[in-house]
């Protein structure tokens, strides 16, 4: 058990923190986030300097255009953007954790040179077509169908909940492409062109009044066969891998920035003297306690992966659970530190606890990785 | 950065498993609740196996391993419910002799009370005016002190190891019944409801697990401090639901789940308890080093 860092890595960093150190100042000022063009430009113009420098795909594999950094590097790489105060990564999010990743493993050749590049050069941006309105934690039953007609594939249903979806390139869609086949067996993976004629982005608003996502209409949207990864009705394995990426190493900035905003909260109870109170205190002692370990989780899980040199694990399940909830404690303590303050829109703590809402429900709720983790983990009986 | 168990770890947690299965398996365990007193051919094993001796230094006569081996010897310990006063014989190998051997069986004052004052051969710290109280665990006879003395954040630290090792213990045991016993035609397990406190059970588990091993490596108080809170948290609330998931089972003496809770509770007991690791994790946020 080791939790020191060897000198390359310590290189790696202090080299990382050198560069951060020199780009972050010529960045411009952030975009609205209701401006999706603006935050698209914003995110791509980042990414693209992070792939001119050597970050980009930090994570990936090296014939997949990425830099095969190891676990623990990555890890550094979140930990230290994080600190550092560079952008998330936004708009990017779902080419450079889900679908690239995606292709990358499941991808041919032709598939891989077409798609990866635009990703890590931050040229072109993805959104995911999973969740549908009758299908969101049971994701197998979507409904979403696709016909063949000579080369294409004809699309038509509905998505829900997809992000970015505005501004987006490509979308990694699910259909259904065997009706007749059990449910989880049916589905393909397709990449489908967002501008593709029959496609409507509708936006939709969230709780905290943004415009983080879009529902997607699809009216006979023809989708080249070419666009397919993997073999037809396959694309439920194909998107387990997807998803392991999805909740492996999500998260792993958000801790770091978790335990920033909890030292920022203590002080601000400093100030307007609620450190007085014990009960807050200690609740605030008892977070520390909480997010320590769940960086002491990230690092053993990243520990793991280096361990048995892949793909994440189901861990991230265990992982998500608890960090999904402790997030949202905090900022229900930061609104009882905050007061009446916390009432006030305009503040970024109360934005921030509108949206923690969303974690303990995206990517799989609470209730669904709690099935995963008894059934997958602890080998329970699968119910109904 | 390597944060995994090494092969000589892992090797080192199967030893001391496989002695605690074959020395104090259930059988022993039981026998041990009806008769408790403390087997001494059992603690001169333990001392042969190096249990107390584990961070001595070699030119010392012990074993020469760290704090880490120590942690995952004590989780052990945990899971098999070993009574005795195990960290303090632990603490005092090398200072007062016969400890490390197991020879000698060492109390020390912790808190305000005293594990096994009756049955050590040493006893560390003042217990002029001990009173005996009649122990809620029936496997750790008690005494209360009039003048407490602080104990060692490295005693913490192997309480929270022998905490995380019962709360493994108890979600096992937890989805060993879950997996076993059927009602409505059909294995409880396969209940949302108990499928739900099962899974709470082990993220627990592993929430501590890693507390406790990243404080025995780098032996910070405040890491122990948090592993102290993870791992008293896992134990009892695991132990609970433990409880829960065996049903009206749960609540009889044949059962083995109240042992477990009841020591999980005198360990949370240990030490300062939660209020003071709170307030040091709490004030550590305003610190410059936190930023």
């Amino acid at each position: 058990m080791d939790l020191a860092y060897t000198p390359e890595e310590e290189e790696f960093r202090a080299r990382l923190r050198e560069w951060l150190g020199k780009v972050l100042p010529t960045l411009p000022p952030k975009p609205s986030p209701d401006d999706w063009p603006a935050r698209r430009a914003y995110d791509l113009g980042w990414q693209r300097m992070l792939y001119d420098a050597g970050y980009a795909g930090l994570h990936w594999p090296v014939d997949a255009g990425g830099r095969r950094a190891t676990p623990t590097q990555h890890l550094i790489f979140l930990e230290e953007t994080e600190k550092a105060g560079a952008p998330y990564v936004g708009a990017n999010f779902v080419g450079l954790l889900h679908a690239g990743p995606t292709i990358a493993a499941e991808g041919t050749a032709e598939q891989r040179a077409r798609w990866l590049p635009p990703v890590l050069r931050g040229e072109e941006v993805w959104c995911q077509g999973f969740s549908e309105p009758d299908a969101g934690s049971d994701l197998a039953a979507l409904r979403t169908r696709a016909w063949r007609d000579g080369d294409d594939y004809v699309v038509s249903g509905s998505k829900i909940w997809t992000s970015h979806a505005e501004v987006a390139d490509w979308c990694e869609l699910l259909v259904r492409t065997d009706p007749r086949a059990p449910k989880h067996r049916g589905i393909s993976w397709l990449a489908m062109p967002m501008d593709a004629p029959g496609i409507t982005v509708r936006p939709l608003r969230t709780l905290a009044g943004s415009t983080e996502f879009a529902e997607v209409f699809l009216d006979e949207v023809r989708v080249p066969v070419a666009n397919r990864v993997g073999p037809e009705n396959d694309g439920w394995r194909v998107t387990m891998v997807t998803l392991s990426f999805e909740r492996g190493t999500a998260f792993v900035g958000e801790v770091v920035a978790c335990r920033r905003v909890l030292g920022e909260l203590a002080r601000e109870a400093r100030k307007n003297g609620r450190w007085d109170d014990p009960v807050l205190r200690r609740r605030l002692g008892r977070l520390n306690a909480e997010f320590r370990a769940l960086w002491r989780l990230t690092q053993w899980n990243v520990g793991e992966s280096e361990r048995t040199g892949g793909v994440p694990g189901i861990g991230g399940s265990v992982f998500k659970l608890r960090y999904s909830h402790a997030r949202q404690e905090l900022y229900d303590t930061a609104a009882d530190v905050l007061g009446p303050e916390s009432l006030d829109l305009s503040a970024d703590w109360t934005l921030d606890r509108l949206s923690s809402l969303s974690y303990t429900i995206a990517a799989g709720t609470s209730q669904i990785q709690r099935n995963i983790v008894a059934e997958r983990i602890l080998g329970l009986p699968k119910g109904r | 950065m390597r944060f995994q168990l090494t092969e000589d770890q892992r090797a080192l947690q199967a030893g001391v498993r496989e002695l605690l299965t074959r020395r104090f398996g259930r059988e022993q365990l039981r026998a041990a609740v009806d008769a408790p007193n403390l087997d001494r051919a059992l603690w001169r094993e333990l001392g042969e196996a190096g249990f107390f001796a584990l961070r001595l230094p070699e030119a010392d006569g012990g074993v020469g391993l760290g704090l880490p081996e120590a942690v995952l010897a004590f989780e052990e310990a945990g899971r098999a419910l070993l009574p005795g006063p195990l960290v303090a014989t632990h603490l005092a190998a090398g200072e007062v002799p016969g400890a490390a051997t197991g020879e000698c069986v060492v109390a020390a004052v912790d808190g305000t009370l005293v594990e096994w004052l009756d049955e050590a051969d040493t006893v560390r710290g003042d217990v002029t005016g001990a009173v005996a109280m009649r122990s809620a665990d029936p496997l750790t006879p008690l005494h209360r002190v009039p003048r407490g003395a602080s104990a060692d954040p490295v005693a913490a630290l192997l309480t929270a190891a022998e905490q995380l090792g019962s709360a493994a213990r108890t979600c096992e045991a937890a989805v060993q019944h879950a997996r076993a016993r059927e009602q409505f035609g059909q294995p409880i397990g396969a209940f949302q409801a108990v499928k739900h406190l099962c899974a709470e059970m082990l993220v627990r588990v592993e929430v501590a697990r890693v507390a406790v091993y990243a404080a025995a490596v780098t032996a910070d108080p405040l890491d122990i401090a948090a592993a102290g809170l993870l791992a008293d948290e896992a134990a009892e609330r695991g132990a609970r639901d433990c409880l829960q998931v065996h049903g009206g089972m749960g609540f009889t003496w044949e059962s083995d789940v109240h042992l477990h809770l009841k020591r999980a509770w005198v360990r949370a007991r240990r030490g300062h308890g939660a209020a003071d690791a709170e307030e040091a994790l709490a004030e550590h946020l305003l610190s410059p080093a936190a930023r």
